[in-house]
Order: C-alpha cells, then structure tokens, then sequence
C-alpha cells in the first residue's frame, strides 16, 4: 500500500520540523553571542560583534585552540591507522575471533564516557603519567578509534575479496597487495573516517573532562564556563568552535570535486 | 588461502586489541581494584576490604540509580515513538531527503553536547528565547521551564535522537516490501501489518537503537546538570563528585562498579544477541 500525498506530505513536514528542532538551541547560542550587555536576556536590545573581537585576541582562547587542534589532529591519525587494520580484521578476513572482535570493538562506545575518562585518569595515577593534553589524547581513542573502525568496515563490507586473490595469483606479495588494492579501495571510508574521528575529538567534552590535567581544551573550557563562573564569552566561543568544524566539513564536501575539475582541465 | 585469511585476520586486529586492551580494559582492572580499597586511599598497597561497597549501600545511592535508568527508560520509549515515523519515513517514503535529513542529523553531532544543551538553556530559561520573547509580545511571560526531571528527559530524547533514528531506520529498510504487500492483499489491516510484519522484521534495528540509546542514556550526566540543575542526581554524577569533592576514590570506584555492572550487563546480553555482518550490509 503506497503512502497518500497527504501522508507523504505530513510525513516531509515532520522531518523538517526535526531538523529544525536539532538545530534551535544553535540559534539561541548564535542570539546570544551577539548580545552587546553582559547579562544575558531575550529579547536581545542591542546587537553588537565586540565579543567575538574579544574572544580572537584573548591569549585563553588561543591557547585552548592550539591544545584541541593538537589533540584532535594526532587523533585523527591515529585512528585512520588503527582503524583501517581493525576494519580488515572487523568484515574482511575470517579469523577465528573475528565474531568476539566486533563485540569487544562496540564495547567502549557503549560505555559512559565520564566514567571512561575517571578510569583512565586512575590507570594513569597507577602507572605514574602525569595527565596532560597527551592523556587526553588517549582518551579520546578508546572512543574514536572503534568508531573509525566501523565507518570503514563498512566500507570493507562492500569490498570484493576476489580481486585480492587475483592479485595473489599473479604473484603479489602481501604488501603490494596492500598498497595497489586495499588501500585504495578503502580510502573514501578512510578519509570519512577520518573527518568524523577529528570533529567527534574536537567537539569532546567528557573524555577530555579528568584526562587533561592541567591543560584544557575548548569544549571542555566551555562545560567549566556554563557550571560555574558565566563568561559573556560562552556563546561567542561556541559559536567560534562550531564555525570551525562547519568550515571543515565545507572544505571536506567542496575538495572532492574541486580535485576532480582539476583533473579534468589538460594539464598544459 | 583460509590459514592466511586467519593469519591476517589476527594481525590486522593488533593494533586496535592492543590500544584497547591498554587503554580500556586496564583501567576496567584498576576501578575493579580500587573498588574494594578501604576508604580515602590513593594508591593500591592496601589490605583490601568492601567498606565502600558497604557505604554504597548504606547512603541510600539506590535512589540515584533508581533516578538515572528510570529516566534512561522513559526518554528510550519516547524515543521510539517519535522516531518511528520519521525513520519508517527515511527508508521508505522520502526519496532525496532522506540524505538532507541524515547529513542534518549527523552533523548536528559534530556540535559539542554542551553547547547544544547550552542552547536549550538559553531557550528555556527565564528571560530566555521562549519566554522572553512571549513577555515582550504578550506582556506576560511564566516562570523559567528549566530545573525539573521533564526537561533533564527532554534533553536525554534531544541529544540521543540520532542514536535510535539511525539504527531504527536501518532495521526498517532491511522490511521486504514484498511481505508488506502480500499481508495487505490478504487483507491485513494496517494495525495487524504494523504488529506482524513491520515491529518483528525491524527488530535487529530497534534492539541496538533501543540499546544504544538507554545505556547511553543511562550514563549520561550532562543533562541532569545543565538542564535539570541538581533536580535530581543521577550516578555518573556521584561517581563525579566522589572522585571531586569527596576525593575518595574508593567510593568512586565501587559506584562506577555498580554503574558499569548495569550497563555492561545490559550491553552484553543485547550485544551477543544481534548479527553485525547482517546489519552492516555484508554481501557474501
């Protein structure tokens, strides 16, 4: 039984208004970090850009900025290494623990990641590592990692093993067969992979939240800032961390196809 | 080819066992370990005793417990319900907005949760978007709608939408429309198709969204203290403030025990139950 135009209409209408109610409270940050007084109320009398001239000279703000580009960044690549390995081994090869793999993999994603992050910040006690950005960075891998892993497992899902053994048969070594077919074949998971593995780490409070010892990063700046001790700079600064992954995503939505018309153009 | 299939298999899976057994398991053992710590200690060169397990039990942090899964439950089936239509929708019924839709959700999830819950705040609060806007409009406006245990369950369906939308609308797809049909041409009603067909065939789909969203849920502790201000204190806040305020690791470590035990349990069972292969599309 086919859907009415009226069920299909009504229907159109609900996601839009789900978007719309994903994305409300970003409006109300947006309002606020443009109010010109100091405390906060709507309606908004006087607008006025003088935060944000404020947040981009202030010496906090760059520094929380440099600690949560470096996180994010060794994030990304560390788990675009461990999580291109962990696919293979997640939906390609069958091995004998393959099926206890992919359970213990789901596993951390599951778990509280306050919790996670206490946990660590004692496992780190016990061994003696002074916390700091590097900590964090470990933290947020037990997280990221494994949902790198299933981006591009699926991606491996999709993959034809045949054309690996054709290559085997023509006498390819294994790390040529790595290097001319696998990774190419998932490098459009990998890089998927990779953009969610540094806009989950940079948006991260929780895992960041008792792993950073002394150093901070942004959102986790942001959370202190909301619980106690307002800053007019909340809204400003958020608005600022959400501008950047927008313009990531931008330029990770825009690159493929500037790639490809280059392509296309003769090289002279 | 099978031994190297195997060989590989194992080798590809090093790396990630190796971060995860360092960084996840390990640390799983030290709580475990500090747990039965006797109380205020630091280090783990202690006679172990379960003083703190006593205390768990004698300061009445049931309640907390009690607080936190029965909200995790009530935003889980609202979830389902407000999700339903729109993920039956996404597999079904929309044909290119359902990638606006899902490139929409996803990323709302790049935006960091504090700050989304940041925005509800400003949304809610008195003198905030909603109500100050009425008040200015109307002339009168209501107290703020925030502090109480419904906006902390508003925030929980808010923040993991994404978590039961997604899964339900991949169990929902995997619906053969075939069977659909033939049940309506043998003259199913709509509430006998819905029943019979759609809720057991979707059911890989709405056990890990269900699971997903309840055990995160569950642990979730942002939202009782954004938006709920210390209405209600749900557990991972206790294990917070045990470790913070209280410093007394022990105590923190047997609440975070009893918190992982729930959860892993759940996690577990529902995990073991269901076929990744078969979700994430494998073809062979």
């Amino acid at each position: 039984m086919n859907p009415t135009r009226l069920t299909r209409a009504g229907l159109l209408a609900y996601g839009i208004l789900t978007l719309a109610f994903l994305y409300l409270p970003l409006v109300a940050v947006g309002f606020a970090s443009v109010s010109k007084s100091r405390y906060l109320s709507f309606p908004i009398r006087r607008y006025d850009t003088g935060w944000y001239a404020e947040a981009l000279a202030s010496d906090t703000v760059r520094d929380l900025l440099l600690i949560s580009l470096k996180v994010a960044g060794i994030v990304t690549v560390v788990s675009m290494v461990v999580g291109f390995f962990g696919a293979l081994a997640f939906a390609r090869y069958h091995w004998r623990f393959r099926g206890l793999f992919q359970k213990l993999i789901l596993l951390p994603i599951f778990f509280p990641q306050t919790v996670l992050g206490l946990a660590l910040l004692m496992w780190f006690n016990a061994v003696d590592i002074v916390p700091s950005w590097h900590t964090a960075v470990v933290a947020h891998l037990v997280w990221i990692s494994p949902i790198a892993t299933l981006i591009i497992a699926i991606r491996a899902y999709s993959f034809d093993p045949t054309l690996e053994e054709a290559a085997r048969d023509m006498g390819c070594s294994t790390l040529q067969i790595l290097r001319e077919i696998t990774i190419p074949l998932l490098m459009p998971g990998v890089v998927s992979a990779g953009l969610f593995a540094f806009l989950l780490s940079w948006g991260n409070f929780p895992l960041s939240l008792f792993t950073t010892g002394a150093d901070s990063t942004l959102p986790e700046w942001l959370y202190a800032k909301m619980v106690s001790g307002y800053s007019p700079l909340v809204p400003t600064v958020g608005i600022l961390t959400v501008a950047g992954s927008a313009a990531l995503l931008a330029v990770a939505l825009i690159a493929p196809s500037i790639v490809r018309m280059w392509r296309r153009t003769p090289q002279a | 080819m099978e031994r190297l299939d195997r060989r590989l298999g194992a080798l590809c899976a090093t790396p990630m066992l190796l971060l995860l057994g360092l960084t996840f398991l390990a640390p799983l053992v030290v709580v475990a370990a500090f747990s039965i710590m006797p109380e205020k200690v630091f280090d783990l060169w202690h006679q172990p005793d379960f003083s703190a397990y006593v205390e768990v039990i004698r300061q009445g942090y049931w309640t907390s417990v009690a607080w936190a899964l029965g909200m995790a439950l009530v935003a889980t089936v609202i979830l389902f319900l407000i999700c339903w239509p729109l993920a039956y929708a996404m597999a079904k019924v929309y044909r290119r907005f359902t990638l606006v839709l899902t490139i929409g959700v996803v990323l709302s999830l790049f935006v960091s949760e504090n700050i989304r819950l940041f925005g509800w705040v400003l949304t809610l609060m008195k003198g905030g978007l909603i109500e100050g806007h009425l008040r200015a409009w109307f002339g009168t406006g209501f107290d703020g709608l925030l502090y109480n245990v419904p906006v902390i369950i508003f925030g929980l369906v808010y923040v993991y939408l994404p978590f039961m939308l997604f899964p339900l609308a991949q169990g929902i797809a995997m619906i053969p429309d075939d069977a659909r049909q033939a049940a309506y041409d043998l003259g199913a009603s709509r509430r006998r198709v819905l029943w019979e067909i759609d809720l057991p065939l979707a059911a890989p789909g709405i056990v890990v969204g269900g699971l997903l969203t309840f055990v995160l849920a569950a642990g979730a502790i942002a939202e009782s203290k954004l938006l709920g201000g210390q209405a209600v204190i749900v557990i991972a806040d206790d294990v917070e403030t045990a470790f913070t305020y209280g410093q007394n690791w022990p105590l923190g470590s047997a609440l975070a025990m009893v918190l992982i035990a729930i959860i892993g349990s759940i996690a577990i069972v529902g995990v073991s139950r269901i076929d990744l292969d078969a979700i994430m599309g494998r073809r062979r």
